[in-house]
């Protein structure tokens, strides 16, 4: 009885350092055979249960770009846009990035992009989006509840822009 | 076994009757575009037609006199002279600043019929003209007024609400959630008026476009709740030809039995879907 006293009351300290943890997002962008390829501009984001936008992880465009012409095409990310990068500055620190070669790709996010420690507990969706100039524009969700019981790990794929989506809280 | 054959077969055909009368004549407008993103000089353009298939100029154009273009700021004012070709009309409209533009057809035509020595005429002209068809020593004269309204929404950059206030004459639709922000799988909500008044339990449609790519109309039927509005999940991405009439089943023509007056509503609108 009291042990489990003592055991509840380190229970916060060990949920708050779990959400202190970098979550982790591997993605695949598939090798297409087309006569034009570029490489996708990508949105990463934590959506909240009414779709609206928790925080912006990533967006990788052509940052390099003379004059910021990458950021023309930035709203080609339509869902991203509309929800959050007509009102965002570009380039935004930490989370404006280059673009990525087909193949899979992974990436790491500290709580101070997530915002995850500060998320208040419910189901959330890790959603990412890409968009090729010439090509197409996928989005894929992958869902999960928050704070994680134990480890976090969830999974979805897309179809033609984006394979396999795999994320993880360590 | 004869007779159950016979039965389908009627039933067959009484169908296929009905599908036909679905693909009646269409008015309607298409905007080029709804959502233009450009620092550059923005313009639109709308094609008009009355034609079987929707959004496919088939028939014959749409007489786009008295077209006016509703800023963003609220000012009304007329649009520019359109090339009427033989199958479509074809206005282009500049957009000098952002915001959401509303462009509108709005009519009140007359029909009517009198009896002069014995024999029946009909005649249609315009609000104004109606009076001067109607000689003297007509008999029997009726008259049915109908007044119609079209619209569709585009916006440059950044939408906006000042060009959606309603005009409170007429039917029309006041769209709640933005004419221009509609996206699949996202609720909607938007209400109708009558001469500025809700209309509660009013049936209207809504059909997307490309109905020859797919055989059935695909229409959506909604009606308002109480209070004149309807609520209702975004179908899927397309552009779609919303439509309303008051009376909600009045026959079409003016009827030889009806009323020696009567006011007829319609309205229609041509918005756009977009996905996610």
């Amino acid at each position: 009885m009291k042990l489990s006293r003592t055991l509840a009351l380190t229970l916060p300290l060990a949920s708050s350092w779990a959400m202190a943890a970098d979550l982790t997002v591997k993605f695949d962008l598939p090798q297409l055979n087309v006569a034009e390829y570029h490489k996708p501009y990508v949105a990463i984001w934590i959506e909240r249960a009414d779709q609206t936008i928790a925080s912006t992880l990533s967006v990788l465009y052509d940052v390099k770009k003379r004059d910021n012409a990458g950021e023309k095409w930035v709203k080609d990310l339509r869902t991203w846009w509309r929800k959050a990068g007509r009102d965002a500055k570009l380039p935004i620190d930490g989370v404006s990035g280059a673009t990525r070669p087909a193949g899979t790709q992974t990436m790491n996010f500290g709580p101070a992009i997530t915002g995850l420690d500060k998320l208040p507990a419910g189901d959330y969706k890790l959603v990412i989006e890409a968009a090729r100039e010439g090509g197409g524009r996928e989005l894929v969700r992958v869902p999960f509840a928050w704070p994680a019981k134990g480890k976090l790990a969830a999974s979805g794929a897309g179809k033609e822009e984006l394979g396999a989506v795999a994320i993880a809280v360590q | 076994m004869h007779t159950t054959t016979v039965k389908k077969l009627v039933l067959a055909v009484s169908l296929a009757s009905a599908a036909l009368a679905a693909h009646a004549h269409r008015q309607w407008m298409i905007p080029t575009t709804t959502v233009i993103e450009s620092d550059r000089e923005a313009w639109v353009t709308i094609d008009g037609a009355t034609s079987e298939g929707l959004f496919e100029a088939d028939f014959m154009p749409l007489k786009l006199d008295g077209l006016t273009v509703t800023d963003p700021d609220g000012a009304t004012a007329p649009a520019p002279a359109a090339t009427v070709g033989k199958h479509r009309s074809t206005v282009d409209i500049r957009l000098p600043k952002d915001g959401t533009y509303r462009i509108t057809l709005a009519a009140v035509n007359v029909m009517g019929s009198y009896k002069l020595n014995g024999e029946t005429k009909r005649f249609r002209a315009s609000e104004q003209a109606a009076q001067n068809e109607i000689p003297a020593g007509a008999a029997e004269v009726r008259r049915t007024t109908m007044v119609q309204r079209q619209d569709t929404f585009v916006t440059l950059n950044k939408a906006s609400a000042g060009a959606l206030k309603p005009v409170g004459r007429g039917l029309e639709m006041v769209a709640v959630t933005h004419p221009n922000e509609l996206h699949a799988g996202d609720k909607a909500r938007l209400r109708f008026l009558l001469d500025g008044k809700p209309l509660p339990n009013f049936p209207f449609s809504m059909i997307p476009g490309g109905v020859r790519y797919r055989g059935t109309a695909g229409e959506v039927r909604l009606t308002t709740d109480a209070n004149g509005e309807a609520s209702f999940t975004l179908p899927a991405p397309n552009m779609y030809w919303l439509s309303a009439a008051y009376p909600a089943n009045a026959p079409r023509g003016p009827g030889a039995e009806g009323p020696a007056e009567s006011k007829r509503y319609s309205y229609s609108a041509t918005f756009e879907i977009l996905p996610e």
